[in-house]
């Protein structure tokens, strides 16, 4: 924490600025990321500390992991975890309230024992000890250096860990195949179905959504020529979520209705 | 500037991801909260092959990367398989550990 | 000399024994005949090897036959080998023969019993037993034959194990049995490792150079070893207890096999004994102690085996008594074994004989006048009785008396005392077997409406007879010209003539011993001819008597002094494993389970709360690594 100080003080080089400025807010946006509700927004607070951390390769000559950082973890991997949100419900906000009697005490009070215990450890090892810096391996360009080393010194590693990622591809396959367990249905069958179910209502066909009765949205209910709303026009999608506006607001002459009922 | 400086940020973001992984419910928080720790951890690396001047660190984090992607595939299919078949992504919903 | 014949002494009732236990139901039909054949043939081998003896010159007679190198490690080389020498016969024709005729005894003996040829079996597991007993060239291979006998005599005793006090019984003589056993292993051992041999031979040869105290030592195990086996004092008490088996298996016991192998022992072990003063006159005391024991206890018996059983302990302490004297006694210790093994084994089918005609009763009092009913078991009884109290010119006279007089002229204070031991002991037997002679064939009949008794087949009273003729006559050939004295003369050390003054001429000592019998008898015919016989034993009965009916407290003395502490002992040791080492156990048990109920409430399936750990767990290990590099 001291160096941390005397740098405060020293001649602000841009690399400097840059960390200064941007070290803070991804150190802000990770600590957003715990205390959102909702799954979405820590994402994209994710998404935040993952392009402040590609810049911060950037500015230290690691010029291509910087990029493949962009590329596949902001790019790939966070649209991956927006794609899953959406399956498991995007806006299933999350309590925050504890549930585990005093497992966030444990939690905090041990993760700041080990951040504090980790900074002085950091502190006491790199105490005095002056940067490389990479302008001698990046002499012929920092993605030709990797390039050389992916392909003698660690070609082997490279092979093992291209193996996994196609196993981790096969094995995300397997799961998330689905084992249909009825005959599937044909459109041939659910139309012979319809026709044959009791009434021709059903076999012409339900009706769109009020989209064009009194609102422009999908969740409202068409109207049926005598007035009254037909839930069965909404999408039995909206219908599990809950989406749904109650119909019966909808009803044309709703009170001259229920008197002539009377 | 003194290049500790991104090892004590790694540090500070690593700590954050663990207490994260501890305290949400989520399961796909908690994974990004995972991905947040592997992130810290090629931060480190990245700021040794620089103190150190070579670029074995930068191999390093790469294949760390493609680690955390396989990892990421993987998991996701798991929270998927389980959203499917228990309608919830709560950790804590699946406790089947404890009986 | 070697002979390869000898072997089937041992294999031919072995084999004989093992087809009737395995050949199931279906042999029961001819079973009992294959065993008597089986120890008829062994009888023949045995009579063929002795007339083969014969025709050697007397250093040449003994035989021997490698059969195979048992163990061989290091310089510890015990080969199974048998020797048939002078001494070894007169067992092997005694247990053949004796034991041939109560086979074919126990055909019609046993002819009710649905058992018929388990009984056969065990009967040439016995015999076979015995035999190897008696033909092996070492200490070692004794032991085999040793624990043979002990289980066949268990298998035996129990044969009737439906009975829970027959079980018991047989219980209880393996167990004294196994007392003797660890005597006779521990002197095997004390012999092998001063010695460095266990074969008769290689001790004998280094006994004269091995340390007093060593063959002292070796002695008193022996001697314990053959108290086991033979009934000696202090562990006597099984004999009485092992009238529980048959009749036959009594016989069998009393007269040819299992109580002789004591005196084999120590016959066999003349060279230890020899040169161990201090063992020897152990035996003699434990032989003297022996026959005045069974002679009083068998004052008071009135059950006819029991009686036959105290008079069996009362006569191998005779044995023993003179087997301990030294070279001038082992001969008549032999002597005295086989015309017993004669007149024991005729009385003991006798009884036998009677039981089978008064519906398995027992009990004296129950019989008399049976004379009229059963005259040849009379007869044969009758010469039985004779030559066990020693009237001329039965067998036992004979024996007897050179006994009595051996123990009379061991010189000094022991000799008085022994030889009055002796005479008194014999006074003794003429009471109580005079006693057994009244009670069961002469006076009065006494027995229920429902005995019927009737003289026994031929099969029965054929052995009978044999025997009795033997009884009769088997004394006076011994004698004729030292016979088994001379025979026995290479095996056991010379008989010394005149080295002892003799306390009193030999005529005074038979004049005297006879005096003491014929006081014995008269004692018992005033008792019992004068008087009329209760049926029921009296109850108004002095203490001693009453002492000696519980057979001198021995079982009494022996739970008071082994059988309750160990009880005790047992049951502390039961306490402590209950309460100190099942603690210990439960306790850890209860510990686990208790930590673990306890660790399983940080088990709560939560994975954050795993998660959580693991953080801790982090923490801790970056404090240590801090603190280490401090």
């Amino acid at each position: 924490m001291i160096n941390y100080a005397l740098d405060l003080g020293q001649t602000a080089k841009p690399e400097a600025v840059l960390f200064y400025i941007l070290a803070p807010l991804a150190v802000a946006a990770a600590i957003g990321m715990l205390t959102v509700k909702k799954a979405v927004h820590s994402a994209i607070l994710l998404a935040w500390v993952m392009v402040t951390l590609a810049i911060f390769y950037i500015a230290q000559d690691a010029a291509f992991l910087g990029i493949v950082q962009i590329v596949v973890y902001t790019g790939a991997v966070m649209m991956l975890f927006l794609f899953i949100l959406m399956l498991v419900g995007v806006d299933s906000s999350e309590s925050l309230t504890e549930t585990i009697k005093g497992l966030r005490w444990i939690a905090i009070t041990a993760s700041v024992g080990f951040g504090g215990l980790l900074i002085s450890l950091l502190g006491r090892a790199t105490l005095g000890r002056s940067t490389a810096g990479l302008a001698d391996a990046n002499s012929n360009g920092n993605v030709e250096g990797l390039a050389q080393l992916i392909f003698s010194d660690y070609v082997w590693p490279f092979e093992v860990i291209s193996a996994l990622l196609i196993t981790a591809a096969v094995g995300a396959m397997v799961l998330a195949h689905h084992e249909r367990t009825v005959k599937r249905v044909t459109q041939r069958e659910q139309s012979q179905a319809r026709f044959r179910s009791g009434s021709l209502a059903a076999a012409a066909g339900l009706p769109g959504p009020g989209v064009f009765a009194l609102h422009n949205a999908v969740d409202v209910p068409a109207l049926l020529p005598d007035g009254s709303p037909a839930p069965s026009s909404i999408s039995a999608t909206l219908k599990a979520r809950g989406d749904m506006l109650d119909s019966a607001q909808y009803q044309l002459d709703n009170n001259d209705n229920a008197a002539e009922d009377k | 500037m003194n290049s500790a400086n991104y090892l004590y940020l790694s540090a500070l973001l690593f700590t954050i991801g663990a207490v994260g992984v501890v305290i949400r419910r989520n399961a796909i928080v908690v994974f990004m909260c995972v991905e947040l720790m592997l992130n810290a951890a090629n931060l480190s690396f990245v700021t040794f092959s620089r103190i150190n001047g070579n670029l074995d660190g930068q191999i390093v984090a790469f294949f760390t990367m493609v680690v955390a992607a396989c990892e990421v595939v993987v998991g996701l299919a798991i929270i998927v398989t389980i959203y499917r078949s228990r309608r919830s992504a709560s950790v804590d919903d699946a406790n089947l550990l404890k009986r | 000399m070697t002979s390869n014949l000898i072997v089937y002494l041992i294999a031919i009732p072995l084999l004989s024994s093992a087809v009737l236990l395995l050949s199931g139901r279906k042999a029961n039909k001819w079973g009992h005949l294959l065993g008597t054949l089986a120890s008829a043939s062994s009888f023949g081998v045995g009579a063929y090897l002795f007339t083969q003896m014969l025709a050697q010159p007397t250093e040449e007679r003994a035989m021997t036959q490698k059969l195979f190198s048992w163990i061989n490690v290091g310089s510890f080389n015990v080969d199974a080998s048998l020797l048939l020498d002078q001494l070894s016969i007169c067992f092997v024709l005694l247990i053949t023969g004796v034991g041939t005729l109560i086979h074919i005894y126990s055909i019609s003996y046993m002819s009710h019993d649905l058992d018929r040829r388990r009984f056969f079996a065990y009967l040439n597991l016995f015999i076979a037993a015995m035999l190897l007993l008696v033909l092996g060239d070492s200490y070692l291979n004794l032991y085999v034959g040793w624990e043979g006998v002990g289980l066949a005599s268990y298998l035996l005793i129990g044969f009737w194990n439906q009975k829970p006090t027959y079980a018991t019984a047989a219980k209880k003589a393996f167990v004294m049995n196994r007392v003797g056993d660890l005597g006779l292993s521990l002197a095997i051992m004390i012999a092998f490792a001063s010695m460095g041999t266990v074969s008769f031979a290689g001790i004998e040869e280094a006994a004269p150079k091995a340390s007093t105290t060593t063959l002292t030592a070796i002695g008193i195990m022996l001697l314990i070893a053959a108290a086991g086996k033979s009934a000696q004092f202090p562990l006597q008490a099984w004999l009485g207890d092992a009238m529980a088996g048959p009749t036959p298996v009594s016989a069998l016991i009393h007269a040819a096999t299992m109580v002789t192998a004591g005196v084999y022992l120590i016959t066999r072990s003349n060279f230890i004994f020899d040169a161990a003063p201090t063992a020897q006159l152990l035996v003699v005391i434990v032989g003297a102690i022996t026959l005045l024991f069974g002679a009083i206890v068998g004052t008071a018996k009135d059950d006819i085996k029991k009686a036959l059983a105290a008079s069996t302990m009362s006569q191998i302490g005779y044995m023993i008594l003179a087997a301990g004297l030294g070279p001038v006694g082992y001969a008549f210790a032999i002597m005295h074994l086989l015309t017993h093994g004669f007149f024991k084994a005729g009385m003991f089918l006798g009884a036998g004989s009677v039981m089978h005609g008064m519906n398995d009763e027992v009990n004296m009092r129950k019989y008399g006048a049976l004379r009229k009913f059963m005259p040849i078991t009379f007869i044969t009884f009758g010469l039985g009785y004779l030559a066990i109290i020693g009237v001329p010119p039965f067998a036992g006279f004979y024996s007897k008396d050179m006994i009595i007089e051996t123990a009379l002229n061991a010189g000094g204070i022991k000799g008085i005392l022994l030889g009055s031991a002796a005479l008194f002991g014999a006074g003794l037997t003429a009471f109580y077997m005079t006693r057994v002679m009244i009670l069961t064939f002469t006076g009065t009949k006494r027995w229920d409406d429902e005995a019927h008794p009737h003289e026994s087949p031929i099969l029965m009273w054929l052995p009978m007879a044999i025997l009795a003729i033997g009884s009769v006559l088997s004394g006076f050939l011994f004698t004729r010209g030292d016979a088994l004295v001379h025979w026995l003369e290479p095996v056991v050390a010379p008989h010394e003539h005149g080295e002892h003054s003799e306390l009193l001429p030999p005529i005074v000592v038979s004049g005297l011993a006879l005096t003491i019998v014929l006081i014995g008898i008269s004692i018992a015919v005033m008792m019992y001819v004068r008087r009329p016989v209760a049926d029921v034993a009296p109850e108004n009965v002095s203490a001693l008597t009453k002492i000696v009916r519980q057979d001198l407290l021995q079982d009494v003395a022996n739970e008071a002094i082994f059988m309750r502490p160990g009880q005790a002992l047992t049951k502390s040791l039961v306490t402590i494993d209950e309460k100190v080492i099942d603690g210990a156990v439960h306790g850890v048990g209860a510990m686990a389970i208790g930590s673990g109920s306890e660790l399983r409430k940080t088990q709560t399936g939560y994975v954050r709360s795993y998660s959580a750990l693991i953080l801790v767990g982090a923490a801790a290990i970056v404090l240590g690594i801090w603190v280490i590099t401090q």
